[in-house]
């Protein structure tokens, strides 16, 4: 297999068997250099095995792939020396302090990146004397991706980093993120957060059922259908507003919306005919379709459940 | 090469979690002198002629505590930190990294090997201080030896073992199990009887804990004129560690079974 060098990750019909169940059914997927990548889709779709599978915890059954110009199947320290994980579950030796967990990691590595900088990276500069288990939950987290940060890697899995955390966690962690892409890492990260999805990746791909149902970037992807809502309250003129408007209209719970792929016309035909008439429209608002709606569209009503989780739910934009 | 070189290194580590756990640091090196305590208040610390001169029979209790301790060490603490250690995702966690599998698993088979030579190192102090144990000069390198060869091999076998074991829950009670009867028919806390069933006696034979007491007790013995070597005892205890060793290699997980 040849990789192209500005290909960080190439995947052509990844294949992953449990029993009788497909849990990864023959994706394609790849990954720019110096991107942030993430693999959306609800719990159970296939997210961690697939990561597992880049980063050579597991086998595939069928299928090629390309992580740096290596089979992570097939490859060993060489690999393993360009590439940091952070697994979903924390992995370090609780007795230790900070520092001396990461110097440890640290010495695995031919060139490893000065502990004091990854600390600030992580921001855990204060806590580098502080035992593990000492650190709250957000903070070991964040040690993990100083312990995956450590050796430098040109790529860095996240698998799924922010489930559980408080929305201020989230907020650090994301700033995290983006510390990463300015140092110009490639990120491939897990998640089954939509606005968490929206917010760091550069492009991503949806997740559903061990297949790909989407890939993009997230205002492609937003765009996909080309579809705007206008919404406004009812009032009694309002089926003269609208009539004539190309969209699809529906009306109920004295809200009055209207899909469209031509929001301009269609806005300034119904607000027109508003203002001739002196009607106020309360509640006017354009929105476009957020990646939510595209996601629940696509992932299905299983998936709501998930967007909307308890801790997520403060931070979802509607 | 290196991955010996980097498995040294993992000996620090272990050492410096081992000691910030004090509760589990002082009852490991307590654990071999409250048997030798209750040695001496069961059966006795007699004076003892024999053909060489005379000792105490606390200078017999020492290599019986010394294999329990490397049994206890090696095999059984292993098996207990390992599991843990897989729980943890620690185990996962390292296999990602460029570290060798091999140098982890030598970091931890050379530190629990440094534990058991210093409990019995501690054991047998005590016992010279307080109990009037004879250290033997002429086999003092052969009890060393034999100690080592043991140690190595017990903490291979608890790698082995640590594949049998689904999770941390399940593990004190796979290697209870799997330790403590041998550790009864194997010479350690009570001599086997003459009359004791035979199968027993062949049982206690095939497994390599009551081959580790027969080597230590004749490397112990003051009154032993040769090297106190006992090659056959110990090559039993070298090929159950080889077994371990395959078995280890082949059936070892680095995440916990659910």
């Amino acid at each position: 297999m040849t990789s192209t060098p500005d290909r960080a990750i190439e995947v052509v019909g990844l294949r992953k068997r449990y029993g009788s169940l497909d849990a990864v059914a023959g994706i394609d997927l790849h990954v720019n250099r110096a991107e942030v990548f993430a693999l959306l889709g609800p719990n159970g779709a296939g997210k961690t095995t697939t990561v597992e599978i880049l980063e050579g915890h597991r086998d595939r059954d069928g299928g090629s792939v390309d992580v740096l110009g290596h089979d992570p199947q097939h490859s060993g320290q060489a690999f393993r020396e360009q590439i940091g994980i952070v697994l979903q579950s924390t992995g370090v030796e609780p007795y230790l302090t900070v520092e001396e967990t990461l110097e440890q990691f640290s010495g695995y590595y031919p060139r490893p990146r000065p502990i004091g900088e990854v600390l600030e990276v992580v921001g855990l500069s204060d806590q580098g004397g502080a035992r593990v288990r000492q650190l709250s939950g957000g903070q070991q987290r964040r040690l993990d991706v100083a312990v995956g940060l450590v050796g430098d890697p040109d790529l860095l899995f996240l698998d799924e980093p922010t489930t559980g955390f408080d929305p201020a966690a989230r907020r650090q962690a994301w700033g995290l993120v983006h510390n990463l892409q300015a140092l110009g890492k490639t990120v491939f990260l897990t998640t089954h957060y939509m606005d968490e999805a929206q917010q760091l990746a550069d492009r991503l791909a949806i997740i559903v059922a061990g297949e790909i149902v989407a890939e993009g970037t997230p205002g492609e992807l937003m765009n996909r259908d080309h579809v705007s809502t206008i919404e406004f309250q009812q009032t009694p003129a309002a089926t003269s507003f609208i009539a004539g408007v190309l969209g699809e209209v529906a009306i109920g719970d004295g809200l009055v919306t209207i899909k469209t792929s031509e929001p301009t016309s269609a806005l300034a035909m119904i607000s027109g005919r508003a203002a001739e008439q002196g009607v106020e429209l309360e509640g006017l608002t354009v929105t476009r379709a957020t990646l939510e709606d595209v996601y629940l569209e696509l992932a299905g009503p299983g998936a709501a459940a998930d967007a909307t989780g308890d801790d997520a739910g403060a931070e979802v934009s509607g | 090469m290196t991955s010996l070189r980097l498995g040294l290194r993992q000996v620090r580590y272990e050492f410096v979690a081992f000691y910030r756990n004090p509760a589990s640091a002082f009852f490991t090196f307590a654990f071999p002198l409250i048997f030798l305590v209750i040695f001496n208040l069961l059966f006795g610390n007699e004076e003892l002629e024999l053909d060489g001169g005379t000792t105490n029979v606390s200078t017999f209790y020492v290599p019986a505590i010394a294999a329990l301790s490397v049994v206890n060490a090696c095999y059984t603490g292993l098996a207990m930190s390992m599991s843990i250690s897989r729980d943890q995702g620690l185990l996962k966690r390292l296999r990602g990294t460029p570290l060798p599998a091999s140098s982890f698993l030598i970091g931890r088979v050379v530190f629990m090997t440094l534990v058991a030579i210093a409990l019995v190192a501690i054991v047998t102090l005590f016992g010279t201080l307080f109990y009037g144990v004879d250290v033997p000069t002429n086999t003092l390198p052969a009890f060393v030896i034999s100690l080592a060869i043991g140690a190595a091999a017990f903490s291979i076998l608890g790698l082995a073992i640590t594949s049998l074991i689904p999770n941390a829950d399940a593990a004190p009670a796979v290697v209870n199990a799997s330790i403590l009867p041998l550790l009864f028919i194997s010479d350690v806390f009570i001599p086997i009887d003459t009359d004791a069933p035979q199968w027993l006696t062949l049982i206690g034979d095939l497994f390599p804990v009551k081959h580790l007491s027969v080597a230590l007790q004749t490397a112990f013995n003051p009154f032993e004129t040769g090297s106190g070597f006992e090659p056959e005892h110990l090559g039993v205890i070298v090929l159950w560690g080889a077994i371990g060793g395959v078995f280890a290699a082949r059936r070892f997980s680095w995440e916990p079974r659910v």
